[in-house]
């Protein structure tokens, strides 16, 4: 699909987004989002001279689509309109990590492999896991990812103390700080994590941190029916074990598995494996590394991926559902969260409506991640979203000319 | 009884009094006689929140029953520009419930129903109005319990703990109110009734209310909220530990935090506000210490067993003397009731006292103690600290006697050096009593101007009109003025309409 390119730019425009950044170059087939090819890349080094690109794209009302390592350009929707991408790759420093204080403070084009390994030095971690391979902070700010950890460590919302931001208007703004602890003015952070672009440039954040656990074990069951995949979940996580995370995999053929991460003391990991097996039966084994697939989407390229979402009752439901409708899951069973992949373009549909009304029973959702172009085209990727109206609201007061990933969200925002 | 609109005279602003009248009347048709107060001398009752020393009379107050009578009271203000201020218990330590003089008061004491108890979904349904405990009091049969707990959870009610994202003792390791609630029906500054977040958890779309937790109802009234239940831990046990110093006490909770371990919570108390727990409440706290550590560890028996040893040989390492460990809930209680208790202890040694809520970072502890040590002894104004240490949330209790001319002037402003104090270090000027009408003057110096017009960016999208609340949070209100490329006209008033978001 072939978007506004290159052509439809006008040269004032082009100079001026040039003399707003050293580095700006014509944009590529490479530079796609969503199929969309955009006429620039700017890559700025600064906060301030991301807000020198944002300044010059808003004088010339250009459409902006803000790119981090670019690893999840394809989720949502394509975007209306592409003018200018900016790459947020050269602000990609840890900036501080305060150990003594278990914060870090990052610049968004910082891959989070780096920022892991920068905290495991000091033998701490940030609790989100890399689920898409070369992420960046940013990125996973804008698409909100997380991954089994989430169960005792939380996602991004638990974890983003303080942000910087870059509004349409090119003007800086933070909120939060590089405390835990912070109740003073309104918490714009929350409201970045998972607009997919569509609200500021995120420059800056700043995470709480966590210690790195001594010991890790999985403990893992195969399993073929779906009731029987819910009652071991509901088991583990109402027994008081304290896992980190609960996941399934759930192949569309054959046997299921459930698996259980225990982390802390070696002691104390001992104890409870004990537990926990005892828990998940005779044929359970214990493990020192994860099992394959752990942390990572179920789908392949050219696939179609959905997060799907339920509360915790709810498993058995969507476990069966998956099965009728040919899907592939896996995820957080023990956070109400999975991801699904459907293999054949043409059940697609037939699977995200039948998903759909799984979760809607025990009040989530689904949404399309990844889709092939025809796929996205022929179903509703975000579904029934409540509070539409106020949602456009906010946008409107942010970006009021609608430039900023224009269309990639919910309801056409 | 004098209705506003009886009495021009009471009122010189003739349209103000007007716009209130009419949402008088509405009210008194939507809700039965008890629930609606215009009376003055009832008014007053309500005339301030937790913090008594701001003061104004309510121009109307409404006590609901449901939602739709909530929200309809609500869609009248809008119609009139009458401005409303939310009211949980009133306990709010900011003044974020303070009264409008020309607007309603909403209170949300009789909407009290913990609706769904779900174990097998770790949720719980419960409107604004019921109070903290009652909801872990209801989930603990189950094995559960809901984690955030102010001090004031025996009073303070779960809508007023959304509207100020209230934390407690234990947020430092299970997080704050934003972190365990789910999802919430929003009452908008229109009166439109709107469902934010999912009980499933990741709703799509912005997490708008991620930005509704904690904007200390400027951004509506919230009428159900869903929250997240806790497994009750395997064991807890609570270390009582005396210190000659707080330096001594400071340098034990780094080497605690260093060892990678994660208390429920670490809180610490000097001496002078160990005196006060003690002539208020007997707490047996060890004799002559300059500082406590109450620490508690919670989780799988095996695990919190060794934790205690590391905490204790640690503890012993930074000159810990007179250890107490509880392990069954009543000897836990009498530790806590020391520090639970310490505000209202101050009381009894010192005629008044300002309670301030500032937030530095961890490490910078000992720093901020001797600085605020020499703020007191320069001053001569007494302060007595009680404070979050694993999370550096300082609530500094300033002492001073109202009857001595210049003392509560002299009070205000050693409390207004110790915000300074936090933001130099790179902290916060309130972690969980909120910004309210009592800090408000004090955001210019945490967020500059952009940082400040681009929260109210949110606000004008909520609340274009500012009559939510208005007055709290921000020094200076945005005027928000029309979206270009918006919709006009106004939105749905009609009953119609708030069935239709139904």
């Amino acid at each position: 699909m072939p978007g506004p390119g290159s052509a439809t730019l006008a040269g004032a425009a082009r100079d001026a987004v040039a003399s707003s950044c050293t580095e700006v170059r014509e944009a590529t087939d490479l530079d796609q989002v969503g199929g969309v090819v955009p006429a620039l890349v700017a890559r700025p080094a600064s906060t301030e001279e991301v807000g020198e690109v944002m300044r010059a794209a808003a004088g010339h009302r250009l459409s902006v689509v803000p790119r981090g390592a670019g690893t999840k350009l394809s989720w949502g929707l394509p975007p209306r309109s592409a003018d200018l991408v900016v790459d947020l790759s050269a602000l990609d420093r840890v900036l501080e990590h305060a150990a003594g204080d278990l914060i870090v403070a990052t610049q968004a084009g910082a891959p989070l492999r780096t920022v892991q390994q920068t905290l495991a030095g000091a033998g701490q971690r940030l609790a989100l896991d890399e689920t898409v391979a070369g992420a960046t902070v940013g990125g996973t700010l804008a698409a909100n990812t997380s991954g089994p950890h989430r169960l005792a460590g939380g996602t991004a919302r638990d974890l983003l103390i303080g942000i910087t931001v870059v509004r349409a208007d090119g003007v800086v703004a933070k909120a939060g700080g590089r405390v835990v602890k912070n109740v003073a003015g309104y918490d714009l952070g929350k409201l970045m994590i998972g607009s997919l672009g569509t609200l500021a440039v995120v420059t800056e954040a700043l995470f709480r941190l966590h210690p790195l656990p001594e010991t890790q074990r999985w403990v893992t069951v195969r399993v073929d029916d779906p009731a029987e995949a819910y009652r071991l979940v509901q088991s583990v996580v109402h027994a008081q074990a304290v896992p980190s995370a609960v996941e399934v995999d759930w192949p569309a053929h054959g046997d299921g598995a459930v698996s259980v991460l225990l982390e802390g003391r070696a002691d104390g990991v001992a104890g409870r494996v004990r537990t926990v097996s005892g828990l998940l039966g005779g044929t359970s084994s214990e493990d020192e590394g994860p099992p394959a697939g752990w942390a990572s989407y179920p789908w392949a390229e050219g696939q179609t991926g959905l997060k799907l979402t339920f509360v915790l009752s709810g498993l058995g439901d969507v476990l069966t559902a998956a099965r009728a409708a040919g899907a592939h899951l896996r995820g957080s069973a023990g956070s109400g969260v999975l991801y699904a992949s459907v293999a054949e373009p043409d059940r697609a549909p037939a699977a995200l409506e039948s998903l759909r009304a799984a979760c809607a029973g025990h009040d989530g959702s689904v949404v399309v991640v990844e889709a092939p172009p025809e796929v996205r085209l022929a179903v509703d990727v975000w579904g029934p979203v409540p509070a539409l109206d106020l949602m456009r609201r906010v946008k409107d007061r942010f970006d009021p000319e609608h430039r900023l990933s224009p269309g990639r969200f919910v309801g056409g925002i | 009884m004098s209705d506003p609109a009886d009495n021009p005279a009471d009122n010189p602003a003739d349209k103000p009094a007007e716009g209130l009248a009419a949402v008088a009347r509405r009210a008194r048709e939507l809700i039965p006689e008890p629930g609606v107060i215009s009376d003055h001398q009832r008014l007053r009752t309500y005339e301030c929140d937790g913090l008594a020393h701001y003061r104004v009379t309510p121009g109307l107050v409404v006590i609901p029953e449901d939602v739709a009578q909530l929200a309809a009271v609500v869609q009248a203000c809008a119609e009139h520009g009458v401005p409303f201020v939310a009211r949980g218990s009133g306990t709010g330590l900011s003044g974020g419930a303070l009264p409008h003089a020309d607007g309603v008061l909403v209170v949300t004491s009789r909407m009290r129903a913990i609706r769904e108890v779900r174990p097998e979904d770790q949720r719980a349904v419960v409107e604004p109005g019921v109070i903290n405990l009652d909801v872990t009091r209801a989930a603990t049969p189950h094995g559960y319990y809901y984690a955030p707990d102010p001090s004031s959870q025996q009073i303070c009610s779960i809508g007023g703990n959304v509207a100020e994202n209230s934390g407690g003792a234990h947020c430092l390791k299970y997080g704050f109110t934003t972190n365990h609630v789910l999802a919430a029906e929003l009452v908008t500054p229109q009166g439109e009734v709107v469902r934010l977040g999912s009980a499933a958890p990741d709703a799509p779309g912005y997490d708008l209310l991620g930005a509704v937790i904690g904007s200390e109802g400027t951004l509506g009234i919230v009428t159900a909220v869903t929250v997240r239940l806790v497994r009750l831990p395997e064991e807890v046990r609570t270390l009582l530990v005396g210190f000659e110093s707080t330096d001594q006490a400071g340098a034990a909770t780094s080497a605690i935090i260093a060892a990678g371990i994660v208390p429920a919570a670490i809180e610490m108390m000097d001496a002078l506000a160990i005196e006060a727990a003690e002539a208020a409440v007997q707490c047996g706290y060890p004799e002559g210490a300059g500082a406590v550590l109450v620490i508690e560890l919670d989780g799988a028996a095996v695990e919190v067993g060794q934790e205690y040893d590391e905490v204790d040989r640690l503890c012993r390492e930074n000159g810990a003397f007179g250890q107490r460990l509880a392990t069954d809930p009543a000897e836990r209680a009498l530790i806590w009731k020391g520090r639970k208790s310490a505000f209202a202890a101050v009381g009894r040694i010192s005629p008044d006292y300002i309670v301030q809520d500032g937030v530095i970072p961890r490490t910078a502890l000992p720093e901020v103690l001797r600085a605020i040590a020499d703020l007191s002894g320069t001053s001569g104004v007494r302060v007595a600290n009680v404070f979050h240490a694993g999370d550096g949330n300082l609530h500094p209790l300033v002492l001073f006697d109202d009857s001595v001319e210049g003392a509560g002037e002299a009070a205000e402003k050693v409390s207004g050096a110790i915000l300074d104090l936090c933001i130099e270090h790179g902290g916060s000027i309130t972690g969980e009593h909120g910004v309210g009408v009592d800090k408000a003057k004090y955001m210019p110096r945490m967020y500059d101007d952009d940082d400040l017009d681009t929260m109210q960016l949110v606000r004008c999208a909520f609340d274009p009109d500012n009559i939510s609340n208005p007055g709290k949070v921000f020094p200076t209100p945005r005027l928000c003025g029309e979206v270009p490329g918006r919709r006009q006209g106004v939105h749905p008033l009609q009953d119609a309409g708030l069935a239709e978001v139904f």
